[in-house]
């Protein structure tokens, strides 16, 4: 099956089809509801010459996994750690995707907005096993909080993943696979 | 009359949250192999491997099976010649608590729903049920919350039809569609008031998935079960949503007497990551 690695380049991104199986290889960060408003509020404030200043990570070419991950068990890289809904961050998506977000990972559909500025700025977004968080844990080599540690299983997490199983569920030209 | 302890109590309490989420349902896990052996699409096939393996996985490296360790309900069925000694409330708390952190689990509940703030593991939910003799029945239902948020309650008119509380329940989850990590169990409530019915449908779920206990449901729920059953798996949903003839793994529907004037009907569903744990003390 084919292995993608991050950063994702966008022509690499342009050959992902929808409903094609990847693994995926390299970093990326978790982010879910409250994550989503500060990101989107700090971009707002770096807007401009300086954007992204604000910003816990570079938004440019990163993909973010929407997981809040359990607690990391001793002796473990990190808990369990499978996707949430997805559709709860469609609201903050347009503008993350607009400002350089390349792929996001969840489960289940987006909205018509989200998939339009998937196809606009030539973004993916991928789905991966949902409710399997003991089974994803073993593809997670690294894992750390990047940022918003306050707020618990909601803050931003940098992971390095190998081989995270992944199924293209919305591809650049905005093909879903719903 | 039968006494026990609150210490006993939050143990207790702190064992079922363990095995509730490290543990999948015996029920569950045969439902979800039963629906592998029969399942005909490659994906929804592949998807369902990866579940059982899940399990499997959760089990053996003590990972929670799902991230979200839920929110913790727990239900009693407190007989009426058990005293409790020291604060039953406490005991429950502090167990779900001692669980929670002993596993690693997620601490998902916010003080505030408005406000939000610093997620922690409690309160937890506490429902209870009186009950003859000298027993107690403690049962935790750890509840993911993105099937929660599908939860739908009609206020059908006493004279609705039943072909129309099909449809609600069939619209109910045409409407989770993907999101929701399909295959789901399709826990229902009839009957009570509003509230009670969506209590009925969240007890619905704590029933085994294998074939309903002869002779407690009446034949018209029975058939109703069964009709739903396979008009859900007719609806090409399948595991995570992406087609397939495994949309659901069990339709559980409870009924309960209700007013001349209404009809009401709940319709709670769970992922298939269906946690419970029940012991009698």
């Amino acid at each position: 099956m084919k292995k993608i690695n991050l950063p994702l380049e966008k022509k690499e991104i342009n050959k992902l089809k929808a409903g094609e199986e990847v693994f995926l290889n390299g970093i990326i960060y978790t982010a879910r509801d409250q994550a989503h408003k500060r990101l989107v509020s700090a971009l707002g404030k770096g807007i401009g010459g300086d954007r992204g200043k604000e910003m816990p990570f570079d938004i440019r070419g990163a993909v973010i996994y929407y997981c809040g991950p359990a607690k990391t068990p001793k002796g473990k890289i990190i808990g369990s750690c499978g996707p949430t809904t997805s559709s709860r961050m469609d609201a903050f998506t347009p503008i993350l995707l607009k400002c350089g977000l390349s792929g996001m990972i969840g489960k289940g559909k987006r909205s018509l907005e989200v998939r339009q500025a998937i196809r606009k700025y030539k973004g993916v977004y991928f789905l991966t096993f949902a409710g399997c968080g003991a089974l994803l844990n073993k593809y997670i080599k690294k894992a750390g909080i990047a940022a918003y540690a306050d707020l618990g299983p909601e803050a931003v997490y940098k992971l390095e993943v190998e081989d995270f199983p992944l199924i293209v569920g919305i591809d650049s030209k905005g093909n879903s696979v719903y | 009359m039968k006494i026990i302890s609150a210490e006993k109590i939050k143990n207790t309490v702190a064992d079922l949250c363990l095995r509730a989420n490290l543990v999948l349902r015996k029920d569950v896990l045969a439902a979800l192999k039963l629906a592998y052996k029969n399942e005909t699409d490659k994906r929804a096939g592949k998807i369902l491997d990866a579940i059982i393996k899940n399990a499997a996985a959760a089990e053996k490296e003590k990972l929670a099976i799902c991230q979200d360790t839920g929110l913790p309900c727990v239900f009693l069925e407190l007989g009426q010649d058990v005293k409790i000694k020291g604060d039953l409330n406490k005991a429950i708390n502090k167990g779900v608590e001692l669980g929670y952190k002993k596993g690693s689990f997620r601490n998902s509940i916010i003080k505030d729903p408005l406000i939000r703030g610093k997620s922690g593991y409690l309160p937890a939910l506490i429902y209870v049920d009186l009950a003859p003799g000298n027993k107690l029945k403690l049962t935790v239902l750890p509840k993911g919350f993105g099937c929660e948020n599908k939860t739908q309650l009609k206020m059908f008119l006493p004279t609705t039809e039943i072909t129309d509380i099909r449809k609600f329940i069939l619209d109910a989850v045409k409407t989770a569609g993907p999101d929701a990590c399909p295959p789901y169990v399709v826990g229902v409530g009839i009957g009570g008031s509003a509230d009670y019915a969506c209590l009925l449908a969240k007890k619905a779920l704590l029933r085994s998935l294998r074939a309903s206990p002869a002779g407690r449901l009446q034949a018209n729920v029975v058939k109703l079960e069964r009709d739903l059953f396979k008009e859900i798996n007719r609806l090409n949903i399948g595991p995570m949503g992406l087609g397939g003839k495994t949309t659901c793994l069990a339709v559980n529907i409870e009924t309960y007497p209700t007013h001349i004037a209404g009809l009401p009907v709940a319709v709670n569903i769970s992922c298939h990551a269906l946690r419970s744990s029940s012991v009698i003390l």
